[in-house]
């Protein structure tokens, strides 16, 4: 008995199609809907407001900080969750990738009990130094960076794992030095996966809401970030909701299509 | 590899429609497109200072009416007028303050208002006010956090420091007043501008400082039935029993004053 199994994953059954429809349909008349309530007349005068510029920059800034301590602290990180031979790496792991998966608000819980000014480390930055990280534009930016380091260093690790060795190990016969070797062989060899990284944790923290909200708060110009500008408008005006979403969304697509050879690609690893 | 297909590997038609039923059944479950019995549940959104109290009240309710069972959604009182605008299923709204009730009357999408209880702010300060706050005027040497502006507590902050000539410079604008306690309970901020009922509530753990009354603002709560709701009678006999001895007293003992 001769049954093509190339004919067979052609057919889609009516069951699965259904379904996948209904899928698109929640995942894309959210978005359509956003597009056509956005007051497109009125968007330049909203995206110059107050409100918007301050927003705006301020997500930004916060953003590419974020994404610049992710960076600074997630590459080592993941350097030694690939490489290092030391017990208790699998626990690490687990640990810092937990905020992929941890609702927001419970990370800016956890974040306002380790860093507030009555918290763990806290509180010895408030009575010795008088530094206080809640509804600071610096807590902003510790919200963000706890969320978005994770993608950065899975994906940093993902690659570091999957480097070929040998031309290490070349570098190494050549006489190089095992800081020549990482600078110039091995950051060069995972420089698309930093990028890539670098991307997605960016993303993370430019939407990051809850984790803000709950350890910075909300305050214009300091900590009131895009996504919290949002919700604030919400109950005034709601086209300026409309219209800040939208440039959220604009973003979002802009990363994707950064990105589309590295998830839009059909099969992609 | 070869795939049999007989009546045991065939699946039905039934065994075929199987994921969409349930998929709608669940879709079904969760909005709710189930005719239920009528007024049996009414869902009550209201305003986040009316938190605590409305848990009592929803108890003497069902006491009194025990076909009907109370379910609330608490937020800041122009969130839920909002929701109810989207149609979101609301029967019942208790506002905090006039301001996010009158355009949803203006729009005829609630009636049968009725003002059920009053409230004024208080300075709310971690437990034994370690800062010291006195007053009002106190305020801008320290850290405090206040509403939104938009929602009642915050509109009510707002034109208190603007009536005692305060500037309001406050760390951070709080989503609703249960934001504002948490920061406080918390002792995050030194003060934190809430609703006297709220101190009340959170019994021992945040310390009280009275605005003197002719300095205070008084915030009207309103309750109405929302027009486009399937339980409207049930609705209506929730919106009127606020107004009852019973429930006037649950509210008296929460610190509310009388409408």
């Amino acid at each position: 008995m001769t049954s093509s199994p190339a004919r067979a994953r052609r057919v889609t059954p009516i069951p699965i199609g259904i379904l996948a429809a209904i899928a698109v349909a929640l995942l894309g008349i959210p978005l359509i809907g956003l597009v056509l309530r956005t007051p497109w007349s009125r968007l330049p005068d909203i995206l110059t407001s107050p409100v918007a510029t301050e927003a705006l920059r301020l997500s930004l800034l916060c953003s590419v900080a974020a994404t610049a301590v992710a960076i600074v602290l997630g590459i080592p990180l993941a350097w030694v969750l690939a490489r290092a031979k030391v017990p208790g790496v699998p626990v690490v792991r687990a640990l810092v990738t937990l905020p992929l998966v941890l609702p927001p608000v419970v990370g800016g819980v956890a974040l306002l009990i380790a860093f507030g000014r009555r918290g763990l480390v806290g509180q010895y930055l408030y009575d010795w130094f008088g530094v206080q990280l809640p509804f600071s534009t610096a807590g902003v930016i510790i919200a963000e960076a706890f969320v978005a380091m994770p993608f950065l260093v899975i994906t940093v690790e993902g690659a570091l794992r999957s480097a070929d060795p040998r031309f290490e190990e070349a570098a190494a016969t050549l006489g190089a030095s095992r800081w020549h070797i990482l600078r110039r062989v091995t950051l060069p060899l995972i420089a698309p996966a930093i990028v890539a990284g670098a991307v997605l944790a960016w993303a993370r923290a430019l939407g990051e809401f809850g984790a803000t909200i709950t350890f910075a708060g909300n305050l214009p110009g300091v900590t009131q970030t895009m996504p919290l500008a949002v919700y604030a408008a919400l109950d005034t005006d709601r086209e300026v909701a409309f219209a800040l979403s939208m440039i959220l969304l604009a973003v979002s697509l802009a990363v994707l299509i950064a990105l589309r050879d590295r998830y839009l690609r059909r099969g992609a690893s | 590899m070869t795939i049999r297909l007989g009546p045991v590997g065939r699946p039905s038609r039934a065994g075929r429609a199987l994921p969409l039923t349930l998929a709608l059944g669940l879709l079904c479950a969760v909005a709710g497109c189930t005719s239920s019995p009528p007024n049996s549940t009414i869902t009550v959104g209201a305003a986040a200072s009316l938190t605590d109290v409305f848990s009592d009240i929803a108890e003497a309710f069902t006491a009194a009416h025990p076909d009907t069972t109370v379910t609330f959604t608490f937020a800041g009182s122009s969130t839920i007028a909002e929701q109810v605008r989207q149609g979101a299923p609301i029967d019942a709204f208790a506002s905090a303050g006039t301001a996010p009730m009158s355009p949803l009357v203006g729009e005829g999408l609630v009636n049968g208002v009725v003002d059920f209880a009053t409230n004024s702010l208080q300075i709310a300060t971690p437990k034994n006010n370690p800062a010291r706050i006195q007053s009002l005027a106190d305020l801008p040497n320290a850290t405090y956090v206040v509403c939104q502006l938009e929602v009642p507590c915050g509109a009510a902050a707002s034109e208190l420091f603007a009536r005692n000539s305060v500037p309001l410079a406050p760390s951070s604008y709080e989503s609703d007043v249960r934001a504002v306690l948490t920061k406080v309970i918390a002792d995050e901020v030194d003060a934190g501008l809430v609703y006297v009922t709220d101190v009340l509530s959170a019994g021992g753990v945040v310390t009280g400082v009275d605005i003197p009354a002719e300095d205070n603002i008084t915030t009207t709560y309103q309750a109405a039935v929302v027009r486009d709701t399937g339980a409207s009678e049930a609705a209506t006999l929730f919106v009127e029993f606020l107004t009852t001895d019973e429930a006037q007293a649950i509210l008296a003992a929460a610190g509310f004053g009388a409408p």
